[in-house]
């Protein structure tokens, strides 16, 4: 049973977070959950243990609380096969538009802190040799958007990161996926207007993670229809882009 | 407010949709107004899972609470589905005891409904396997129900429609398995009283199930292939056969609203003629059949009831006593071949007793017609349902969006028992749904 790999799940409680922890765990993977409340994320390990027999961690860590993330990456039982962030807060842009706390919070929790924690475990993993790093990013990172570009920025940062440290780990045996899941019905997305034939379930996208770790791949777009829809945003002409009310 | 319907897509009407992220949300939700109901994953056909004024989304609770290998008991949250269960617990040797025709219903969907599968003759319904439920109640209190505690309770809730409170929670069992595969055996029938010997006959079977050609008329009345099941040992599978079969995810999916033309007479006939013969030629030997086609065999078209057009369409479900049946049902199946409109294939199945105070088996045939929305249809199925009550049958509440107060309460007896323990759960009447308002809440 010692060979079993490992999976650790930072954003443990979020919808997608669920989900790819229950497809790793599937897949015989044990699972680390990550995320600022562990009492909070006792259902989900209760839920992954019934599932599958799998063992099943809790661990504590803010995304926000960059100052505490070597030792939390330095205090983990051992060091995971796999580690997917998940962590992101989808703010309100109008409100970030005024309130720079506010605007600071979206970035930071959508760039800063995914960034340095996943630098952080890269350098682990590249001493190694081994390991797969998943940052799980955004279409509305290919581009800013006038309604949500705070978001978008934070996202496309997060991005080119993962993209440059790709470059940079894949010479050492370190794989990078960058996972950009369109609409997903979430508790994130509650109560917005989603575009159905553009919408997934949690679930689609744990699998569509899964399978990229597994098969190597670079960048997922979750739907496949995405690809399309953000080649044709990301060629827009800016003087075309910006009329366009979306 | 939002437009809501169930899976016929009829009728569609305004209801606040809410979906809770916790047990304490829950609860306000039902406390802070009157009239709300829980949904599952929206499978009852008419207007079952649509509160009267708020209807609350349970398929975000969808987490195992626990899971014990030795004997298959399970306690979960009510939003899980079916088919995760089938998908999760399936390769691990134990399958639900019941499952109806679609795996994508919700736990507490099925409870609420006390859904019937192909073994309802021989093992009963969903209910039989669940043990306990957390129920949160109209009067916002949450209790555990059981046989042994809070039975009234928990009687009324298998089968109840939602109507008695929210189930949070269930403990059931699951089936032991040595496979996912089903050993089928298909028996051709040419008319419905051979249709009928036939599921007689097979009242040892653990599986049975007889799909008619509702559009043969005359001689061929109620000719029918009739599907037999039992769960194949591992010793019947084929060698380097997978144990358990890979459960696709639905390709195909309808787009978009078929004109309602597509449906007619003519196509009808084909279909049911092409279907009918290329049974009857499997007829006869022993298949060992995946259990995704067998027990859903409409799964793997998503979105299927959009065929029947934007206007949507309507089951009717009804159970006729064992002893009226053969007269009602050939009755039935001559005006349903008559009018040329009704479904692709009816379903015709031998049910047991019921277990919840509102279950819908009782012992006898069910028949099951899907018809379009359109023309008279309304009016046909009034007729049809004179022709149920006075055989002392009854009509499937999950499948309902349109039956009279009188045929239901001709066909539910036990309603004044079931009134009177949602009066105690829930003085104030705060759980209401559209269905509950059209048969028999006090107006
Ligand atoms: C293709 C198809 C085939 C079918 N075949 C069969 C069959 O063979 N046998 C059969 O019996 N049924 C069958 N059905 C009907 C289906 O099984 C039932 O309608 C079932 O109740 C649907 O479950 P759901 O989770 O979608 O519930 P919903 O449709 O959302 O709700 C159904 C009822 O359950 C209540 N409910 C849902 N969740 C809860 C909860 N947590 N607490 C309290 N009440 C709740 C609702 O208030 C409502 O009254 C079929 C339906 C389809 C679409």
């Amino acid at each position: 049973m010692t060979s079993r790999k490992t999976v650790l799940v930072l954003g443990g409680s979020s919808d997608i977070g669920r989900a790819a922890a229950r497809a790793f765990a599937k897949a015989g993977y044990d699972v680390g959950l990550a995320g600022r409340d562990v009492a909070a994320l006792e259902p989900d390990a209760a839920d992954l243990r019934a599932r599958s027999n799998v063992e099943v961690g809790l661990h504590k860590f803010d995304v926000l609380d960059t100052a505490s993330f070597d030792s939390f990456v330095s205090g983990l039982p051992a060091l995971p096969d796999v580690v997917i962030s998940i962590v992101g807060l989808l703010g309100v842009q109008q409100n970030a538009e005024s309130d720079l706390a506010h605007a600071t919070t979206i970035m930071r929790s959508n760039y800063e802190g995914p960034s340095l924690i996943l630098g952080l475990f890269a350098e682990k993993f590249l001493g190694r040799g081994t390991g797969t790093i998943v940052g799980v990013s955004s279409v509305a990172g290919d581009r800013g958007r006038a309604s949500n570009y705070v978001y978008g920025s934070a996202k496309a940062g997060f991005s080119a990161f993962l993209s440059g440290l790709r470059a940079r780990a894949s010479r050492g045996g370190v794989h990078v996926v960058t996972v950009k899941p369109g609409f997903v019905r979430t508790k994130m997305t509650e109560g917005m207007k989603l575009i159905g034939p553009l919408t997934v379930e949690a679930p689609v996208v744990g699998d569509a993670i899964l399978r990229a770790v597994e098969s190597k791949t670079d960048v997922v777009y979750v739907s496949g229809k995405w690809r399309l829809v953000m080649l044709i945003i990301k060629t827009l002409p800016e003087a075309v882009f910006k009329k366009l009310k979306f | 407010m939002t437009l809501v319907s169930g899976w016929g897509r009829f009728p569609v009407v305004d209801s606040d949709v809410l979906r809770p992220r916790s047990f304490e949300a829950v609860g306000e939700a039902v406390a802070r107004v009157t009239g709300s109901v829980a949904r599952g994953n929206g499978r009852a056909y008419g207007d079952a899972a649509i509160g009267a004024v708020r209807t609350i989304g349970m398929t975000g609770f969808d987490r195992v609470r626990s899971f014990d290998p030795a004997t298959g008991r399970l306690r979960l949250e009510a939003g899980v589905l079916l088919s995760d269960l089938i998908d999760t617990f399936g390769p691990r040797g134990f399958l639900p005891f019941v499952v109806p025709g679609t795996r994508f219903v919700s736990v507490g969907g099925a409870i609420a409904a006390d859904v019937h599968g192909k073994n309802h003759h021989c093992e009963g319904g969903f209910g039989r396997y669940v043990d306990s439920i957390l129920l949160r109640t109209g009067q916002s209190e949450t209790i555990e129900a059981s046989r042994e505690q809070n039975s009234d309770a928990f009687f009324a809730t298998v089968g109840g429609m939602g109507l008695t409170g929210v189930i949070l929670e269930a403990t059931m069992r699951l089936r032991p398995v040595e496979t996912g595969w089903i050993r089928e055996r298909v028996i051709s029938a040419s008319d419905l009283d051979a249709a009928m010997r036939a599921l007689e006959a097979s009242d040892s079977a653990t599986y049975s199930v007889a799909w008619i050609d509702c559009a043969a008329r005359g001689r061929d009345l109620g000719r029918s292939l009739i599907y037999l099941g039992e769960h194949a040992g591992r010793d019947e599978l084929a060698e380097g056969a997978a144990a358990f079969p890979a459960g696709k995810d639905p390709g195909l999916a309808v787009p978009v609203d078929l004109p309602s033309m597509t449906l007619n007479r003519y196509s009808i006939r084909a279909f049911n003629e092409l279907y009918y013969r290329m049974g009857a030629r499997r007829a006869g030997g022993n298949h060992v059949v995946s259990l995704y086609p067998y027990f859903f065999p409409l799964d793997s078209l998503s979105g299927w009831n959009r065929i029947y057009g934007r206007r949507g369409f309507l089951q009717h479900q009804c159970v006729i006593p064992e002893a009226g049946a053969r007269a009602v049902l050939g009755e039935i199946l001559d005006r349903v071949a008559r009018r040329g409109d009704a479904s692709f294939l009816a379903v015709l199945k031998k049910l047991g007793q019921g277990d919840g105070i509102l279950s819908f088996p009782l012992p006898g045939y069910t028949l099951a017609l899907d018809f379009p929305v359109k023309g008279d249809i309304l009016n046909f199925l009034d007729e049809i349902d004179r022709l149920v009550v006075a055989a002392g049958g009854r009509l499937y509440l999950a499948k309902d969006a349109r039956q009279s107060r009188a045929t239901f309460e001709a066909g539910y007896p036990a309603l004044s028992r079931f009134k009177a323990i949602r009066k105690s759960l829930d003085p104030a009447g705060a759980i209401r749904s559209k269905l509950s308002q059209r048969l028999f809440d006090e107006v």
